[in-house]
């Protein structure tokens, strides 16, 4: 296993050499220490690596992931796993705001409490939070699954388009143009493959499922007081 | 952007290096304000005397025989600590508006008054404006500091923050108010005293506007979130307290950390790394429309919405 030390290697460095891992590098786990809240640690990283910081992160962590797997032991700032396209993102403990905004793809695990904005803009990530999350989470979501073991805060999927989002607890208020969905068959598989994957031991039937009305889709004056 | 930091020490033995950790704090957050930088400090009390930071761009000239002056104005002894563009009056309790006036005459700014609160601000980064005052080795038992990115109003020692619009308060705030021009208007008419054009100024005239008519420093912050439109982080100082809000949508950064020694806030997280026992503190994000306050007037707890 690779060792970078952030209190003596700087942040570029750092981000440089996982950059510089190929398809077929044969150093697949790293571990970053010491990252005292620094922003925009293992960014942009496009290999099949596993990268291990150990501590909290601030802004930006494993954004634009691609492939790689990004362990954070701690919590994360703001933007944690934003736009990521594939591969894992795994935080130990809370996430702050807008965690994997506008993901297009892989899995991102909070296993402690999610704050505002989760999941805004998703399109095709998949995130499962063990905690709760804050308001106007999956704000105009697109595609992909938000799974939320406890509580969903204010305005939960806000104008989303085709996202499902499962929540277990309570959803403090419904944004515009969300509602309440019927959990069939294929739902109940869905969650059950995210939550083993998640690590999460809750069960699927608990589960409550939420998407769009679909009546924003297009412009209809009908619709206009709820524009 | 702006950077806030701010530090409520439970445990006594800490007070020594007050000014020390949130120079740290403050200096860490740079990068989120380049304009101003600013630390207001409750470093405790003389009974029957009470403080004034003023400020003057000559201060050769303009604090040269204020003691007497002051003296003759109040009849009873001012004394005064002169630190670099600032100085700490020393006057009997009881003679603020008096001295004030005085103050206002010869064109001196008043940062605050207070009985335990000092305000050091001008125009620099942290680390510089820290040194100027030596701030670092200043005690206390709580204080609050913020650098700024300035948005609403000029780029000046009086648009930096803490504001001080009431006796030992002050605020420090991350974002932009959208009504206060005729928030400030409405606050004037009541008899309050607003100087600039700041918007943060008028958030920390209204809380003090509250408290004068009869609220908490807790109900004031309360009623802040639906008096006052536009984005805030708020983390505010009183002569024993110390609180913070954000507003219902909760887009400016907050992180805070408690232990059984202190109380602690950042814009990020960065800012608190380097605090005695922070691995093993509770860390949280403070909940939108949200008041938490502490007071070393109450049992310190970990209660959240204790006003």
């Amino acid at each position: 296993m690779q060792t970078i030390d952030l209190s003596e290697t700087g942040l570029r460095e750092m981000n440089k050499t996982l950059h510089a891992q190929a398809e077929t590098t044969n150093q697949t786990t790293w571990e970053i220490i010491n990252p005292k809240g620094a922003h925009a640690i293992a960014c942009g990283l496009d290999a099949p690596i596993e990268v291990t910081v150990k501590g909290s992160t601030g802004y930006y962590c494993a954004g634009m992931n691609q492939k790689a797997t990004v362990n954070i032991h701690g919590s994360a700032g703001p933007g944690t796993g934003e736009n990521m396209m594939s591969g894992k993102v795994v935080i130990e403990g809370d996430a702050s705001q807008y965690a994997g905004a506008t993901g297009h793809g892989g899995l991102l695990v909070i296993k402690g409490n999610a704050s505002s904005r989760c999941g805004i803009s998703m399109k095709g990530i998949n995130i499962v939070v063990h905690g709760n999350i804050g308001h106007m989470s999956a704000f105009m979501a697109q595609s992909g699954n938000l799974v939320v073991c406890g509580d969903a805060g204010d305005a939960l999927g806000d104008s989303c388009y085709e996202a499902r989002l499962f929540v277990r607890g309570e959803v403090k208020s419904l944004g515009a143009d969300c509602e309440k969905k019927e959990m069939r068959p294929e739902h109940i598989e869905i969650l059950r493959d995210l939550l083993a994957e998640a690590g999460s031991d809750a069960k699927p039937e608990e589960f409550t499922r939420y998407g769009s009305a679909r009546n924003l889709y297009n412009f209809d004056v009908d619709n206009a007081a709820a524009y | 952007m702006c950077g806030i930091v701010g530090l409520f020490l439970k445990d006594k033995s800490l007070e020594p290096k007050l000014g020390d950790m949130l120079t740290s704090m403050l200096i860490t957050m740079t990068d989120r304000g380049p304009d101003s930088a600013g630390i207001a400090i409750y470093g405790g009390e003389t009974k029957g005397r009470t403080k004034m930071t003023v400020q003057s761009d000559d201060p050769g000239t303009a604090f040269a025989g204020l003691e007497k002056t002051l003296s003759d104005v109040v009849g009873g002894p001012v004394q005064m600590d002169i630190k670099s563009t600032h100085a700490i009056l020393d006057i009997p309790a009881g003679t603020t508006a008096k001295v004030r006036a005085a103050l206002d005459e010869i064109g001196i700014r008043v940062m605050s008054r207070g009985d335990s609160l000092e305000i050091y601000k001008e125009v620099g980064l942290p680390k510089d404006v820290a040194a100027q005052f030596d701030i670092s080795k200043m005690s206390g038992t709580h204080g609050i500091g913020h650098t700024r990115m300035a948005t609403e109003s000029a780029v000046t020692t009086m648009g930096a923050h803490p504001f001080n619009t009431g006796d030992d308060q002050c605020l420090v705030h991350n974002g932009s108010l959208s009504n206060h021009n005729s928030l400030r208007r409405k606050l004037r008419r009541e008899g309050i005293h607003i100087e600039t054009e700041n918007d943060t100024e008028v958030g920390a005239a209204y809380l003090t506007w509250r408290m004068q008519t009869g609220a908490t420093l807790g109900e004031a912050l309360t009623s802040s979130l639906d008096d006052l439109d536009g984005f805030f982080t708020f983390v505010v100082g009183t002569k024993d307290g110390f609180g913070v809000v954000r507003d219902p949508i909760a887009c400016k950064p907050a992180v805070m950390a408690e232990t059984d020694q202190y109380v602690a806030f950042g814009s990020e997280y960065r800012a608190l790394v380097d605090l005695p026992g922070i691995e093993a503190a509770r860390v949280w994000e403070p909940e939108p429309a949200t008041v938490y306050f502490w007071s070393h007037n109450d049992a310190p707890t970990a209660t959240e919405k204790a006003a």
